[in-house]
């Protein structure tokens, strides 16, 4: 890796108080006093590590933003290099101009990851703590924190050891049976083996639903609003964000296109996309829009189905609960301020809230109902979840391996067979808790790093 | 009053069955070679067990003669009695165990090393290895001073043996053959570091003093089959094995002795190996334990010694009879040879190249025992390995390496080179992650076009494989092609078996793949299958029976080769690796892997050590190209 100097910015992008740049690398503080003036016209230069001036960004003499500039010398630091931290008041824009004047300088983009590589290059984490602190550094509500710190500590690997140990005892039995054929051993009882592996398919299947939970909490859920046209999607979406993002008229069909924003209701993050209203239509754009939506239904994971209490259900809502039946759904009955004319016992056992997007009444009932659905109502933050999509696939490999090892028992396949795919959950186990080495590991870990942590 | 006797490319010390095929193989490839021996009497001899194979040592006999080994034709040549084991577990734990004559098993080898071309066999014990700049003078007691460029330890038990039978023990080879101990010391010298192990076996009673009638008997196979790929002939089962057990008073004067034993009274130092235990061995650890089997099993025949298999034991002579006496049909045992324990000097084998070069010393090898293993068929793969590796140093050929996912051998030496070993090593199914794809009946597919490369494959058995790969191709096409139709007799066979049956045609294939069916019993109903000899039949059978695992299996090969594939140069130095743990630092100090996925095998290095390794590899390939 070259010793070049990178920078990015670290903060997520988005309309935040504050916004962070961060440069690493043996330049850094160098390239950082040509756009920085303190006010006290002092140089990062002359600073120890772990000590801040205040002043201003500027390229050539325009100003661009206040900021605070905190050094940290090498070894010192996140990652083990130089590193300044510029913090100037938020804004895209601002934070953008900045780093484009660091470039202009001498830095060099920081690609993806790049920060925490450095960081692990230099010994300062090795690859089991950067999985955690990735959980950390994204924790945005007190039981994602709690979550991510039970993890740091291992609770993780207890459990999944505790698994592996009856998978290594079961495969054990096997090995015995078949390395000494000799030996007066007991029979293998397919009965007793049959429920060891249930009883492992359950403890990884929940393993793997307190993830589902654990990653909604930590990521959040990506949201899909459907309905009719001029159902009240896009009103539930601004009052769910607060902001006039999609276009509200009482035209039916003036959002085309999906529209993405993030919002928190109670614990949880939306990844909200309104969608132009479904039903059938000849004008060829809205078509794409209607297309994009349906398609929107099946890509997300929890799909807010917007109707109109005012009118009766017609042949387009019907087949709007028949496309949603399976999936998670809460059904948001918009209007309930004008009357109700709708027939309740079509959405069957499906959950149901009553709104009025444009009071805000019912906002408690449908966070409520999305706290539930999500599971995450029932998530204890104590518990041990797994806590990135690496260690998720590993254990959904492990299950997958296990169900394999149960199905190769039941039809009658020889022993041997049932041995080896016990193994293979036995080494996709291995592979999360880091005791077994795959070349994926490092790069995957280092794929899932945002820029700047 | 040393004289110069001799120059040789390669000098293999010991003549038991690592050094046989040792010094057959680098003869063979041709290497001028010499074979000492303590006794040429002796040579191939078995001290233990009189038999070949058992289970995961069946594969490396099968998967030596596909290499081009002797073990296997030898075992053919005299089996007393074949048996497949584990039929009935999978094609995965099949192996083949037989009874062997030891004496003519020890007679054939003998005129095999003596018959080779390039081979010279030569009485005399070695006393001193010496580094004269280039080459290694290897000296005999008697003083003749040989100049090789190799040398192959291959010591067994021999060296620094001594025996222990209760409170006596004095220095000795086994079966009653001098020890090495001169050669320990020199090894020392030289800075080998040696450490003990140790072994044992039960006693040798005569056939006529057993009362068979208490016994169980236990038949050979009725069909058998060879070892060997070149073997024409079935073996023919001539003699019976019985069973017997031992009792709550055979527990009770093992107990009421147990100090007298030199394990228990602590005067052996040697580690015993975990998975062959003694019997006092046994009636301590597996306390709750009612009974322990025993298998009585000839030792040749023309003799009328019978070996005790389970029964092995350091305890004193007459605390032997005694509780040998207690077992039912034993009542009026006489012995022949008492049990004993015997330990030996060997080293720890991460000491070893993947070649079984030791690292430090250029030119030297280790096969067998003295690299810590156990077994008859563990130490004849590690000769030829040795052999091969030494004869290719020495013509400036390539090393040859056998990867995990290739077979027993490149597993076990991949074990011991990796992980070392603290007790005895033994093979066994369990020890290779991928044995589905290991297994006995495809051993010549695995290995025999790497013999054959090497010049130790003999045109007829090269065709007889080639030919046998391609009805196997074809018949498993022809499987895959043809549908049977619904009929009333298949269905009738399809109900009876327990399983579904058809209303439309099905694949041929399809049907074989069900687990209550086999290629024999559709026979009837597949009328355009050809005549096929007895082994294709069988690969045919599990290749797509197990297609689904087979698969599988080949996936994680595949990942594990990628990890393989990036190699470690020889000249790495640890300490430059920024970001290494301490510990993965003195590991891979000692082991000094190869590659990455060697690396990755060693405990005590972590996944995050290996990423470590991997970016500092990438940063320095990267320096090299910007350069």
């Amino acid at each position: 890796m070259s010793k070049s100097t990178v920078a990015a910015i670290a903060t997520p992008l988005g309309n935040g108080g504050i916004g962070v740049i961060r440069l690493s690398g043996d330049d850094a503080i160098t390239i950082a006093d040509k756009i920085f003036k303190s006010r006290s016209g002092k140089l990062l230069a002359d600073l120890p590590g772990y000590s801040a001036l205040f002043g201003n960004s500027v390229i050539g003499e325009e100003i661009i933003d206040q900021t605070v500039a905190t050094v940290f010398r090498a070894p010192k630091s996140y990652t083990g290099e130089n590193v300044v931290e510029l913090s100037v008041h938020g804004g895209t824009l601002i934070l953008k101009k900045i780093l484009r004047a660091l470039f202009d300088n001498g830095a060099t983009p920081a690609i993806q990851g790049e920060f925490s590589k450095r960081a692990f290059m230099n010994g300062k984490l090795d690859l089991t703590q950067a999985e955690s602190i990735m959980g950390l550094i994204s924790a945005h509500s007190e039981s994602q924190l709690k979550m991510a710190s039970g993890s740091l500590q291992g609770r993780v690997s207890q459990k999944i050891e505790n698994i592996s140990g009856a998978l290594v005892n079961l495969g054990a039995h096997i090995a015995v049976f078949s390395d000494y054929p000799d030996e007066e051993l007991p029979e293998l009882q397919p009965k007793n083996f049959e429920r060891k592996m249930h009883d492992i398919i359950n403890e990884l299947e929940n393993i793997l639903s307190t993830y589902d939970a654990g990653r909604i909490l930590r990521e959040g859920i990506t949201t899909a609003i459907v309905g009719k046209p001029n159902v009240g999607k896009s009103t539930l979406m601004n009052m769910l964000s607060g902001t006039d993002r999609s276009i509200v008229t009482s035209v039916a069909g003036t959002t085309r296109d999906v529209i993405e924003e993030t919002v928190t209701v109670g614990e949880i993050t939306l990844r909200l996309a309104d969608t132009a209203g479904i039903h059938s239509t000849d004008d060829t754009v809205e078509k794409l829009g209607v297309d994009l939506a349906k398609k929107r239904i099946d890509t997300s994971e929890l799909i807010l189905a917007v109707f109109d209490s005012s009118s009766a259900l017609d042949s387009d809502d019907l087949s709007l609960i028949d496309d949603i039946k399976d999936k998670k759904a809460v059904i948001v009955v918009n209007k309930s301020d004008l009357g109700s004319r709708i027939d309740l016992t079509l959405f069957k056992d499906l959950p149901l809230v009553n709104i009025s997007a444009k009071t805000g009444e019912g906002y408690d009932a449908l966070s409520d109902a999305i706290t539930k659905i999500t599971a995450v109502a029932n998530l204890n933050p104590d518990a041990a979840v797994l806590s990135s999509e690496r260690q998720r696939a590993c254990a959904a490999r492990a299950l997958d391996s296990v169900r394999f090892a149960l199905s190769t028992m039941n039809s009658g396949m020889s022993i041997d067979a049932v041995g080896v795919c016990l193994d293979d959950a036995v080494a996709a186990l291995l592979e999360l808790t880091g005791k077994r080495v795959t070349n994926e590991v490092a790069d995957e870990v280092f794929r899932h790093f945002c820029v700047g942590k | 009053m040393n004289y110069f006797a001799d120059n040789y490319d390669v000098a293999v010390i010991g003549a038991g069955h690592a050094g046989i095929e040792a010094a057959l193989v680098s003869a063979k490839l041709g290497c001028k070679t010499v074979m000492f021996t303590v006794s040429a009497d002796w040579i191939g001899n078995m001290p233990c067990n009189p038999s070949i194979g058992g289970t995961a040592k069946g594969h490396l006999v099968r998967e030596l003669d596909a290499l081009g080994g002797e073990m296997g034709k030898a075992a053919d040549a005299t089996t007393l009695q074949s048996r497949m084991l584990n039929r009935g577990k999978g094609p995965a734990v099949h192996s083949l165990r037989a009874q062997i004559d030891r004496r003519a098993y020890s007679g054939y080898m003998k005129h095999a090393v003596e018959l080779q071309t390039g081979l010279d066999v030569k009485q005399a014990e070695v006393t001193d290895i010496e580094k004269d700049s280039d080459v290694w003078r290897v000296i005999t007691r008697l003083g003749a001073v040989y100049n090789c460029k190799a040398v192959i330890l291959a010591t067994g038990t021999f060296l620094g043996g001594r025996i222990f039978v209760g409170e006596v023990n004095y220095s000795s080879g086994p079966d009653g053959q001098f020890p090495a101990n001169m050669l320990s010391e020199s090894l020392k010298k030289l800075g080998v570091p040696l450490r003990r192990f140790k072994t044992g076996t039960p006693a040798r009673v005569s056939r006529d003093s057993i009362n068979f009638d208490l016994t169980e008997e236990q038949p050979g196979d009725e069909k058998t089959v060879p070892f060997s790929f070149s073997t024409k002939e079935n073996p023919k089962n001539t003699v019976m094995c019985h069973i017997a057990y031992t009792n709550d008073e055979t527990k009770a004067i093992i107990l009421k002795n147990l100090h007298r034993s030199p394990l228990y009274a602590g005067e052996i130092e040697g580690v015993g190996p975990r998975y062959c235990p003694s019997i006092e061995d046994k009636v301590v650890r597996f306390a709750d334990k009612e009974r322990h089997q025993l298998f009585i099993e000839p030792c040749g025949a023309d003799t009328e010694e019978m070996y005790l298999q389970g029964m092995s034991s350091s305890l004193p002579e007459e605390v032997q009879i005694q509780f040998y006496r207690t077992i039912k049909g034993l009542e009026n045992v006489k012995m022949i040879r008492n049990a004993y324990a015997i330990e030996y000097d060997c080293i720890d084998p991460i000491n070893l190249q993947p070649t079984l070069e030791l690292k430090e010393f250029a030119g030297i090898y280790g096969a067998g025992q003295f690299n810590g293993s156990s077994g008859y068929e563990e130490a004849a793969v590690q000769g030829f390995m040795a052999g091969v590796n030494a004869a290719h140093k020495i013509l400036g050929k390539e090393p040859l390496v056998l990867s995990r996912a290739s077979s027993y051998i490149g597993t076990l030496i991949d074990d011991l080179v990796t992980k070392g070993c603290s007790d005895p090593y033994r093979m066994m199914t369990s020890r290779s992650e991928y044995r589905l794809l290991l297994r006995q009946d495809n051993a010549d597919e695995r290995l025999m076009p790497i013999g054959r490369k090497l010049g130790l494959v003999n045109d007829d058995t090269w065709q007889d494989y080639c030919n046998n790969i391609e009805l196997k191709e074809k018949e498993i096409a022809r499987l895959r092609a043809t549908t049977l139709p619904p009929s009333e007799q298949l269905n009738a066979l399809l109900v009876e078996r327990g399983t579904a049956p058809l209303s439309t045609g099905c694949k041929l294939d399809d049907l074989l793949r069900r687990p209550q069916l086999d290629y024999t019993c559709l026979a009837p109903f597949d009328k355009a299958r050809p005549e096929l000899p007895d082994n294709v039949a069988e690969k045919v059978e599990i290749e797509i029976k197990y297609d689904g695992y087979i698969r599988r299996q080949q996936s994680q090969v595949d990942e594990m080769l990628r990890l393989e594939k990036q190699r470690i140069p020889d000249d790495i130095n640890y300490d430059d690796v920024y970001g290494l743990r301490l510990e993965a630092k003195e590991k891979l100090n000692r082991v000094r892997p190869t590659n990455i996925g060697q690396a990755s095998r060693i405990s005590g290095v972590s996944p995050a050590d290996v990423s470590v390794l991997v970016i500092h590899l990438e940063k320095k390939r990267q320096e090299n190209k910007n350069d």
